[in-house]
């Protein structure tokens, strides 16, 4: 089965993880709904999960994908959170539209 | 074989992630990172990282998007409602991104060599050798991970009641 | 006894701080016990270093080491030897009758316990002026009693005059106290040290040019003069009688002015190593004399003629240290400390009857109203104007017998001159106060009144010395007690030198010394009688200012040195200051300054559209910054 490492170079993963990461990055610089902007990070901690787990395989190391399990971790902790923070700020604003979070401007 | 599944299988993760990002309805948004996820479930199983495969199935598209997915449905905002963003910031967005891109594969070409090990091991995604690593040598950080996850629970629980007095 | 030492300066210091500190909310007596109290404690243990001194020669103790710079050492530490034991038994004697006397004085002003603290942090002061072992220590104590001078001249600080004196004197002192300054700098350079004892021992090793040593004692003279009130900067004197009346008999009198004395007396084997020095000494000391007698001879305020009789006899003391009679010098500052100090509490006194009155035309025959003030200012009158027997006429005299046999006839014909105009004012003084009629309003005769027993009790202690200070060194001739004791005591610090006799103390054959003691002494009471029929039996007034022509008006403008003062130096340094005022501090300065603030501004202003406060911005921001930080590691 791991004829993976012997027919398809690691830079192609690094290349899809780049490339996904970077989207996830124009998705957070172009969307306003905060909800959809959290979507974009966890695309962007996908990216990096899925690098890790190519070089996890690719060095025959465990370590990267048990630091893959950990990201997941942290990736629900966060939606978990920034969810609820979300849910907290629709309450107050009616909006879910990061242009409405400037109140630091005033 | 393996290189066409991995062509298809990066193919649809792209297209999909891109979906996510220029779809205007949120609902829709959340369908597709699903979709963008299996994709990259596939690749794991490609990678001989099935337990990682699954695990990753059941948390992010079981638990974190039907999350996401309750919330939109919570705020009913599954109608367009979103304002779009002037040109010009989409340009300057792009060209941001895009600059990340080309130094993240320019770095690439300029100076690291990667280099895959010869004698591979089959077994290191398997269940059993994660697990033995995981109870051995990441131990502590497991139960930190424990102790973190606690904390975001209270935390979200304490964030979403209606009349917090604290 | 070594232990305590530190005490003597450090008690007052303790009530400065107590009586400052707290001396507000306690009670007027309290303030006054502490504030007299630790001065009295200081004075009988400065009466035991005296007994210990006499006994078993200087003490020094060490307190700890103040700063160490390469060579530089300075140690925080006291040299208890004769002279400066000496002075520490008048500092702190005269300065406690003072502080009781104050406590009838002040009684009913609001600032009593400020009165207080400051005297004592005086005291504290001039202590240390006198007891430290290096020039270091005496500049501390100069600054510190130049502080307090300025702090008790503008006591009142609410009248604009007041102040003004107070600065002029502080001004005044500051210019002498540069020359101080660079006097010791240029000790150190030559010597390499600061303390006494190291630099008069390396004398013969380090043998120093003449030119050097005149400098030095010029540049130390040149401090000496600003504050012992000499010529060109005597002028701050007479003004600091805007302080109360205490602080002129204590500082502006009895102490703190003679503190110039000191400081040559102390540095005396360096001003023997330099007769030109000495010269300049003498001549400045011998015109400051006449000069400021003269002008005394037509003042009509009380404290005014006593202030400039006080410059006149710091002239006549310079004189005595100009002709090498350091001894006599220190004599004089101690009958003077004595007699003066008298003189400007029985004027006090008179003042406090008079409801603050200070024009002696508007005063006159208070003798029956105030018996005890006459007859305290009859005997500081007598024993200023050199009436036989009495301290003046001891001090005075000698200091004569030595101009004599140092300078020649001249310089004893001039400083007699000096003398006879003292005895001159006085009397017109003390007569034209205390006899005639009455001629103040008719509120204040019915308000006369003999001043408390806190009051008059230190008058009548200062009286007695007056009378007996003379005696602490009687000529041999006169063969009165034990002769020149007080000489005897000083003798292994400072003795008189006479350079054109190789440096021995003069001896003048007994024929000559009585005929010069005869021939003063007549003159003295001779004026005494002419002006007790002039001003007492006559009753001549001094005539109002406007209606003096000629040489008294001259006089009674003080020869106009003020406005000449002012012509020449404040004048154009008022004119310069508002130059530089608008050139160099509103224009540059200010404009720098108030350029970088709104240059500041500006920038702000555009930095601020940065922090919009929307995330998107600080997002993009953020993408670039890493673009940024990935080119710098891989590039």
């Amino acid at each position: 089965m791991l004829d993976v490492v012997k027919t398809i170079p690691i830079e192609y993963y690094v290349y899809l993880s780049s490339l996904l990461f970077c989207i996830g990055v124009f998705g957070v610089l172009i969307r306003r709904n905060a909800i959809v902007v959290l979507m974009c990070i966890e695309l962007m901690l996908n990216a990096v999960n899925l690098l890790l787990a190519a070089f996890s395989t690719y060095l025959s190391d465990a370590q990267g994908q048990i630091m893959v399990f950990f990201i997941m971790v942290v990736a629900a902790a966060e939606a978990a959170v920034g969810l609820g923070i979300l849910v907290m700020i629709f309450r107050n604003t009616k909006s879910t539209d990061i242009y409405s979070l400037d109140s630091l401007k005033h | 074989m393996s290189l066409a599944v991995f062509l298809i299988l990066a193919a649809a993760s792209v297209l999909f992630a891109l979906l996510v990002v220029f779809t205007k309805n949120p609902v829709h948004s959340v369908i597709y990172l699903i979709l963008a996820f299996f994709a990259i479930a596939g690749q794991y199983v490609l990678l001989n990282a099935q337990f990682l495969a699954v695990v990753h199935i059941i948390v992010y598209a079981g638990a974190i998007m039907v999350l996401f997915l309750f919330v939109l449905m919570l705020l009913n905002l599954n109608m367009d409602t979103e304002p779009t963003q002037t040109g010009r910031w989409k340009l300057g967005a792009a060209i941001a991104a895009g600059m990340l891109l080309v130094t993240f594969i320019g770095a690439l070409k300029g100076g690291i060599q990667l280099s895959a090990v010869t004698d591979h091991n089959p077994q290191v995604g398997l269940v059993q050798n994660l697990g033995r690593v995981l109870f051995t040598d990441f131990v502590v950080p497991f139960e930190i991970a424990g102790i973190l996850f606690l904390a975001a629970m209270v935390g979200a629980v304490m964030v979403g009641k209606r009349d917090v007095t604290i | 006894m070594e232990k305590l030492i530190p005490l003597i300066p450090f008690l007052p210091f303790l009530g400065f701080a107590v009586n400052g500190l707290f001396g507000r909310n306690w009670s007027k007596s309290t303030v006054g016990l502490i504030g007299s109290g630790t001065l009295l404690v200081s004075f009988l243990l400065s009466v035991a270093c005296f007994n210990q001194v006499a006994a078993t020669g200087p003490i020094h103790t060490v307190l700890y080491n103040f700063l160490t710079v390469d060579s530089l050492s300075v140690n925080f530490s006291f040299l208890v030897d004769q002279l400066s034991v000496w002075m520490m038994l008048i500092v702190t004697g005269v300065g406690f009758l003072i502080h009781v006397y104050s406590i009838g004085y002040m009684h009913d002003d609001e600032g009593f316990w400020k009165f207080f603290a400051y005297l004592n942090l005086f005291i504290f002061s001039m202590l240390l002026l006198v007891m430290g072992d290096n020039l270091v220590m005496l500049f501390f104590g100069w600054e510190g009693v130049g502080l307090c001078s300025y702090l008790l001249i503008g006591f009142w600080y609410t009248n604009k005059d007041f102040s003004k004196a107070a600065r002029k004197a502080f001004i005044m002192n500051r210019i002498g106290d540069l020359g101080l300054l660079l006097g010791i700098f240029l000790i150190f350079k030559t010597f390499g040290s600061v303390t006494y004892t190291d630099i008069f021992a390396r004398i013969e090793t380090v043998n120093p040019d003449p030119a050097i040593m005149t400098t030095i004692c010029l540049l130390l003279f040149v401090g000496a003069m600003g504050k012992s009130a000499q010529i060109p900067l005597y002028t701050w004197l007479p003004d600091a009688m805007a302080g109360p009346t205490p602080v002129s008999a204590l500082i502006h009198a009895a102490t703190m002015v003679t503190a110039g004395i000191y400081l040559v007396a102390r540095c005396n084997p360096l001003y023997n190593l330099s007769p030109d020095a000495l010269s300049v000494v003498a001549a400045i000391g011998l015109i400051t004399s006449i000069w400021a007698g003269l002008i005394g001879l037509r003042q009509n305020d009380i404290k005014k003629v006593l202030a400039y009789s006080t410059v006149s006899q710091l002239g006549l003391m310079f004189v005595s240290l100009g002709m090498g009679a350091y001894v006599s010098a220190m004599f004089h500052v101690t009958t003077h400390a004595f007699f003066k100090a008298l003189l400007f509490l029985g004027a006090g006194s008179v003042i406090h009857a008079m409801g603050g009155e200070q024009d002696i035309r508007n005063m006159g025959g208070l003798r029956k109203s105030l018996p005890v003030t006459f007859w305290i200012f009859v005997v500081g009158t007598f024993a200023i104007s050199g009436f036989p027997l009495l301290a003046g006429f001891f001090s005075k005299d000698e200091i004569f017998a030595n101009t004599y046999a140092a300078g020649g006839s001249l310089w004893w014909g001039l400083a007699g001159l000096g003398g006879l105009i003292t005895a001159i004012y006085m009397c017109r003084l003390l007569f034209v106060t205390f006899f005639g009629n009455f001629r103040g309003t008719a509120e204040q005769k019915h308000h006369l009144h003999e001043s408390p027993g806190v009051m008059t009790i230190p008058l009548i202690v200062l009286a007695i010395l007056s009378v007996a200070g003379g005696f602490l060194n009687t000529p041999h001739f006169l063969h009165l007690g034990t002769p020149q004791w007080m000489a005897h005591f000083l003798e292994p610090v400072v003795r008189n030198t006479n350079l054109a006799h190789g440096g021995e103390p003069h001896h003048l054959p007994e024929s000559t010394e009585w005929a010069l003691m005869a021939f003063t002494t007549s003159l003295a009471l001779l004026v005494i009688i002419i002006s007790y029929f002039v001003y007492a039996v006559r009753r001549s007034l001094p005539v109002a200012d406007t209606d003096q022509t000629g040489l008294t008006r001259l006089l009674a403008r003080k020869f106009y040195v003020d406005e000449i003062y002012d012509f020449l130096f404040v004048k154009p340094t008022e004119k310069i200051s508002q130059l530089l005022h608008y050139f160099a501090d509103v224009w540059a300065i200010d404009g720098l300054v108030n350029g970088v603030g709104s240059g500041i501004k500006v920038l702000g202003a555009q930095f601020r559209k940065l922090q919009n406060g929307n995330m998107e911005y600080y997002l993009l921001g953020m993408v670039v910054g890493a673009v940024l930080l990935f080119l710098t590691l891989f590039m």
